[in-house]
């Protein structure tokens, strides 16, 4: 079984974000870039089936501007053991990437793909979801568990109120939550036999897709900030504060 | 324009996530249907049909939609997808999990947790962890979207019953199961809908300590949660997270406990009405967002709070 692995390119989760001044969005120029953490929880989930025994092949596709090599070269240092580059300088939307991803599918015909559950640049929380109604394919989001079993595969899902577990038919689409797994760093062996692994070029042209953007971002602006408040000195001045002044208790 | 909105429901009533979530769909101009789904919900059926703005509730009458798997809802709302422009749900793990599947069989993009309505095709979200605000257009004509519940008040549920039409599922896949739930037993509110939480971080030590929390949350009818470095931890489980990446929430009063105040966790309570920090390193940017701040070891302090409460 061929497992397939969305990475995406984002700003490091440690960076501070800057809004550029004229609002058209955020400061990119010269900041670190890291492989998008929920999509590390997957290749690190799809590592662990190969390890198990439970898959044959890792494939780690990203689609963005050159620079993604970099992305799936980390999968490939990880464990990953082939990478597909669709090469575009467009920022797609989700439902343009789903519909790339849904090809690759056809001509790989994985038989689980595993993503992360949302990135976190643009926060949408989309892409597995779309792919699996491009594909026909059942999905596992918010996964803090997989287990396969035949050609089932049975998903934990984090949900508001706790963990819901269903059972999907394979091939399916699993999103990672945090705690499906802790994802390792490479090693340099790894990342140094990583450099012969083969990523594989190509564009949305080549999958006829068209990745026009549908969304346009009129603006982007900081959050409002909060005002700092007072220090209270002990616990009975603030009890006070927050029956007579506040009024919450 | 008609906009159909998803109404989750549970233990007979319908979610307070969705009647803030369809405030939203309130503000876009034309009428709001509702989609209720699952047998034996008279209640929740009842109080849906006096939801103020609605003026049609469908109702799938079906006990394999009790428990609610995104292949076969996505499959019910479109196959009445011709006669809606929008279509909402609350951004809970359900409307997550649903609308993105609906929007790619529709062929749009979807909007993601909107705060705001700006007009018929503008809308504002938040990107970046809440670091940043995003006005954005969209040039589809149906439209699919999510609503954070915390950025919209509750509809009230006073208003004349609306009409009920039952309707059926029909080429429902079956390629997915329902094999069970694992819900957090809790005499305590839930965080979503909590006016009081109070919440623990790394500075908790363990998953024992947050006892501590437990009793004050007693005293004041508040819900528990936690920083996503405490889940990390293992002290408690994930759905006690406030977060970017857990849940957000607005509650009258936040109470942050040994928690340094992480951008992520920011993200998720920074719209709380009144923020209460406890930690013992004055440092911590936690303080810059809270109201009261108390520097001071939270060892000594929960049990005197409980005290003083």
């Amino acid at each position: 079984m061929k497992i397939l692995v969305p990475v995406k390119r984002v700003i490091d989760p440690y960076v501070n974000i800057r809004v550029k001044s004229d609002q058209t969005g955020v400061e990119t120029e010269n900041v670190k870039m890291s492989m998008n953490p929920f999509c590390e929880i997957a290749v690190e989930e799809a590592i662990r089936l190969k390890e198990a025994g439970k898959a044959e092949e890792i494939i780690a596709v990203s689609i963005g501007n050159q620079s993604c090599q970099e992305t799936i070269r980390t999968a490939l240092a990880m464990g990953a053991d082939r990478g597909i580059h669709v090469l575009t300088e467009e920022k797609v939307e989700p439902i343009s990437i789903a519909k790339i991803l849904a090809k690759i599918c056809e001509s790989e015909s994985p038989g689980l793909v595993i993503s992360g559950k949302q990135a976190i640049d643009g926060d949408n929380n989309q892409t597995g979801q779309m792919l699996a109604a491009l594909t026909d394919m059942p999905q596992g989001t918010f996964a803090s568990k997989v287990e396969i079993d035949g050609d089932k595969v049975k998903v934990t899902r984090e949900i508001d109120g706790g963990l819901q577990t269903v059972n999907l038919n394979m091939p399916a689409i699993i999103t990672t939550d945090l705690r499906l797994n802790e994802p390792r760093y490479a090693s340099l062996p790894n990342i140094m036999k990583a450099k012969k692994k083969p990523i594989d070029q190509k564009s949305p042209e080549d999958y006829r897709v068209d990745v026009t953007p549908r969304v346009s971002i009129l603006k982007v602006i900081e959050p409002p900030k909060r005002q700092a408040g007072i220090k209270v000195e002990n616990v009975g001045d603030l009890v006070e504060k927050l029956k007579n002044e506040a009024g919450v208790i | 324009m008609t906009s159909l909105f998803y109404i989750e429901h549970a233990n007979g009533k319908v979610s307070d996530q969705s009647l803030k979530a369809i405030t939203a769909a309130s503000q876009i101009e034309g009428d709001v249907h509702g989609l209720i789904v699952g047998s034996n919900i008279d209640e929740a059926v009842a109080e849906a049909s006096k939801i103020n703005g609605l003026s049609k509730l469908l109702h799938l009458d079906d006990a394999a939609f009790d428990n609610v798997l995104a292949e076969k809802l996505t499959q019910v709302i479109f196959n009445i997808a011709g006669d809606y422009d929008y279509f909402l749900a609350a951004a809970t793990t359900t409307g997550k999990n649903v609308m993105p599947r609906l929007a790619a069989k529709l062929d749009v993009s979807q909007i993601s947790e909107i705060v705001a309505v700006e007009s018929a095709d503008t809308f504002i979200r938040t990107i970046y962890a809440g670091n940043a605000i995003a006005t954005v257009q969209t040039s589809d004509a149906k439209k699919v979207l999510t609503v954070r519940p915390t950025a919209f008040k509750a509809a009230t549920t006073d208003s004349a019953e609306c009409e009920v039409a039952k309707i059926n599922a029909e080429n429902i896949p079956s390629i997915s199961e329902f094999v069970g739930e694992e819900l957090t037993k809790s005499d305590r509110p839930e965080l979503t809908s909590a006016k009081t939480i109070i919440s623990g971080g790394r500075g908790m030590q363990n998953g024992e300590n947050f006892e501590l929390l437990d009793k004050v949350a007693e005293k004041l009818g508040a819900a528990v949660g936690a920083s996503r470095a405490a889940v990390d931890a293992g002290f408690v489980p994930n759905d006690y997270q406030v977060g970017q990446t857990g849940k957000v929430v607005a509650p009258e009063l936040y109470i942050a406990v040994g928690i340094s105040g992480a951008i992520q966790h920011l993200a998720g309570m920074k719209d709380s009405k009144i923020i209460v920090a406890i930690n013992k390193d004055e440092e911590a940017p936690i303080f810059d967002v809270a109201d009261y701040g108390l520097v001071a070891d939270l060892f000594q302090v929960l049990p005197e709070l409980e005290q003083a409460l």
